[in-house]
């Protein structure tokens, strides 16, 4: 298939896939290649500064901000498969550089380029279905930050409903925080505990086999106490479902 | 002041939590306040609502810029009604006032509607030890004035009692048969208070608004007895912050709009009164003297700060309280002051020791449902992650062992994430590293902190062999051209 976009997409891997959950930049680049995008991973980038910018260590924030800056700085379209990191960068990075008129404009510029995953797949490629098939009842979980940060709401419900061979099952309460939230979660595991057993308890009600969502950070903090709690349920990137095709 | 409890933050939200009555009375947080607000919204359109938002939010942002005009315009108005207003800088300013005009009244009998103000300056205790009986006329009031607590939520202050709770306290301390029933509970306690309210020389209100142009007091209450206090006893005190003041009646009638709907869900409250000041000649009853205290009480602090001055815009609907996982988890004691929830987060380290409410602002997954409930589009996260950066400055008062920790731990990740060589290596060592933690693909407990903490109650997924650097380094960059 030739690329009749001629769209060139900067995968921004985001530090939990890079880390930890490595097939989820391969479903990316699979997906975006799938549907004619070229696809360049600027090898310098590195963490958004989130986890610091949220503790409050803004200046540390900023340096690890202008490295990724850099890194981009000649991508056309930044796409990245988390809502969160997507959010720090388009919502926050600008309000970083305020005091400083050329880096503000830099990171406006930087902010413009950015997409959360989905949101790229069907607001600028126009895409609202992707070849893929699959298998399994499957439900979503609305990530924080992609919500109310991005206001990207159905992009990946649509993109999930168009998947051949699967069902899809509304999760209740699906906007409800997972309860992770960064460093929330080990400074006050208490809260964070019992905001993710309310996320199990409604994940289990599904009777799902399969937990989707557009943020790893979300769906490891979910996964891990399902796999405790020794449910069967199976966690996934949106990625990873719309890159599967069986035959 | 009222007692200050919020060093004790992570300690009471640990009890609080293990507290299977406090659970059960949460419960209705959500499903209860925050769905009759949904509801509420559907009912005239997302659209229509956004509209008055909108409005409201422009509103207090001109008031709020323009604070002394209103101020001034208010003053001029409640004094040509025949009222007597008094500013107080701060609690102590308050409460003296308050205490001169019992003293040269020979006020005995005092009755209050809901004030949250008045639980700010601690006005009850300061009444009490002048020898004045003091009751609580909100029914939510009411029980937790008999229970000796204080409010644990901005418009329902017993929600954390559950109906049993209530039985046996009216059991305990009105001496009546234990009965579960909620209208029965509350026809005795409204049989109590109306021979309070006919034998009160004094009514002491908060207020929800305080509109300039007329110099008028309004109250919104469910029970009427914001009514009462006012207008039954000879004095009545209006005290409340200076932020809740709204320039015209007109501009009223927008809030009118929002905070019932916001609050619990209704079009509008049983009971909308509007005081002007004093009983005129002309008037059968209400009070002989109005008086209003305006108070300040480190809130002019946040008007200087351009940061956090849209914190006064707060109409105390509770909404961000009801639709708050953490609150609907640790309930409103455990932020330890007055205003608990999303924006007490913001106000009472402002209000009282930020240094000493440092748990407030970091208390949160910052997800943003707070921004969302609140009717006047305050951005209560973009506020706490101002008030952690505050904290964590070097020059900050919170220096302690965990800060330390906390500074350096900063630091390093800040090395580490623009070295990608050492995080490379650091991986590498990791990944040899899990092995023997590694239990049926995943690893379920790690004998070092925050990993411990993690792995307490759920797992960690197994560090991959590659990660997607190596991957794309390896196989995925060369494949760009076979693909697609």
């Amino acid at each position: 298939m030739v690329n009749p976009k001629g769209i060139t997409a900067s995968l921004y891997v985001t530090c939990i896939v890079d880390q930890l959950y490595p097939q989820v930049g391969v479903s990316v680049v699979n997906v975006l290649r799938k549907l004619g995008v070229h696809v360049e991973f600027p090898v310098d980038q590195s963490c958004c500064g989130q986890p610091l910018f949220n503790s409050g260590y803004v200046s540390q924030a900023r340096e690890l901000a202008l490295r990724v800056i850099e890194s981009f700085k000649d991508s056309e379209y930044i796409v990245v498969p988390s809502g969160s990191c997507a959010a720090m960068f388009r919502e926050f990075y600008p309000g970083l550089f305020e005091s400083d008129p050329k880096l503000h404009k830099l990171a406006q510029d930087f902010s413009k380029k950015v997409y959360e995953f989905s949101e790229f797949l069907v607001e600028v490629l126009n895409v609202n279905q992707v070849k893929s098939s699959s298998d399994g009842l499957h439900t979503f979980h609305t990530s924080c930050h992609m919500l109310r940060e991005l206001g990207v709401k159905n992009q990946p419900l649509s993109l999930l409903e168009g998947v051949q061979g699967i069902q899809t099952v509304d999760l209740p309460h699906r906007d409800v925080c997972c309860g992770f939230g960064g460093t929330f979660s080990v400074k006050y595991p208490h809260i964070s505990e019992a905001m993710l057993s309310d996320k199990v308890d409604n994940v289990l009600s599904t009777s799902c086999d399969i937990l989707v969502s557009c943020d790893m950070s979300c769906l490891m903090n979910i996964g891990g106490a399902l796999t405790r709690n020794k449910s069967e349920i199976k966690v996934k990137h949106l990625a990873e479902i719309l890159d599967e095709e069986s035959s | 002041m009222a007692e200050i409890k919020t060093k004790n933050f992570l300690a009471s939200s640990q009890m609080a939590i293990k507290d299977p009555q406090l659970r059960q009375a949460l419960e209705k947080v959500g499903t209860g306040f925050d769905g009759a607000r949904r509801e509420a919204i559907e009912e005239i359109s997302e659209a229509k609502w956004e509209e008055w938002r909108l409005k409201a939010r422009e509103i207090k942002e001109h008031t709020i810029e323009n604070l002394d005009y209103y101020l001034d315009m208010l003053y001029t108005n409640v004094t040509k009604a025949g009222g007597h207003v008094h500013f107080a800088r701060d609690d102590n300013e308050a409460n003296a006032i308050v205490s001169k005009l019992v003293e040269a009244n020979n006020i005995q009998i005092a009755t209050k509607s809901k004030s949250m103000v008045s639980e700010e300056l601690g006005l009850n205790g300061v009444l009490e030890s002048l020898g004045v009986d003091v009751y609580e006329t909100d029914l939510g009031e009411y029980i937790i004035q008999l229970a000796g607590e204080t409010p644990s939520h901005l418009v329902a202050p017993a929600l954390h009692k559950t109906k049993g709770q209530v039985a046996s306290l009216f059991q305990d301390k009105l001496g009546i048969p234990y009965n579960e029933d909620i209208e029965a509970m509350a026809k005795t306690a409204r049989e109590i208070l109306r021979d309070k309210f006919l034998n009160a020389d004094l009514g002491i209100s908060g207020a929800n608004f305080l509109v300039a142009e007329t110099g008028s007091l309004v109250i919104i209450t469910n029970e009427g007895n914001g009514r009462l206090c006012t207008s039954a006893p000879r004095i009545h005190i209006g005290i409340t912050g200076m932020e809740k003041v709204i320039p015209s009646l007109e501009d009223l009638a927008t809030f009118l709009r929002l905070l019932p709907r916001s609050a619990t869900g209704q079009r509008l409250t049983s009971y909308v009164s509007i005081v002007t000041g004093p009983r005129r000649v002309t008037d059968e009853d209400g009070p002989e003297q109005f008086h209003l205290i305006i108070v300040d009480n480190g809130r002019s602090k946040m008007l200087a700060d351009p940061k956090l001055r849209e914190a006064l815009y707060c109409i105390r609907c509770g909404a961000c309280l009801n639709i708050c996982p953490v609150y609907q988890k640790v309930g409103g004691h455990a932020y330890g002051w007055v205003y608990p929830g999303p924006i007490g987060s913001i106000v009472t380290p402002n209000l009282t020791v930020l240094q000493n409410a440092k748990d407030l602002p970091f208390a949160s997954s910052l997800c943003g449902a707070c921004r969302e409930a609140c009717p006047i589009k305050i951005n209560i996260p973009r506020m706490l992650l101002n008030l952690r950066e505050e904290l964590v400055q070097p020059n900050s008062n919170a220096n302690s062992t965990s800060k330390f920790s906390e500074d350096i731990a900063a630091k390093s990740y800040t090395k580490l994430m623009k070295h990608p060589g050492i995080l490379k290596l650091g991986t590498m060592i990791l990944t040899g590293l899990q092995k023997p933690f590694l239990k049926g693909g995943v690893i379920s407990s790690v004998p070092i902190p925050p990993l411990s903490i993690w792995t307490r109650s759920r797992d960690l997924p197994k560090l991959p062999d590659k990660t997607f650097h190596q991957i794309w380094k390896d196989s995925l960059k060369d494949n760009q051209d076979n693909n697609g």
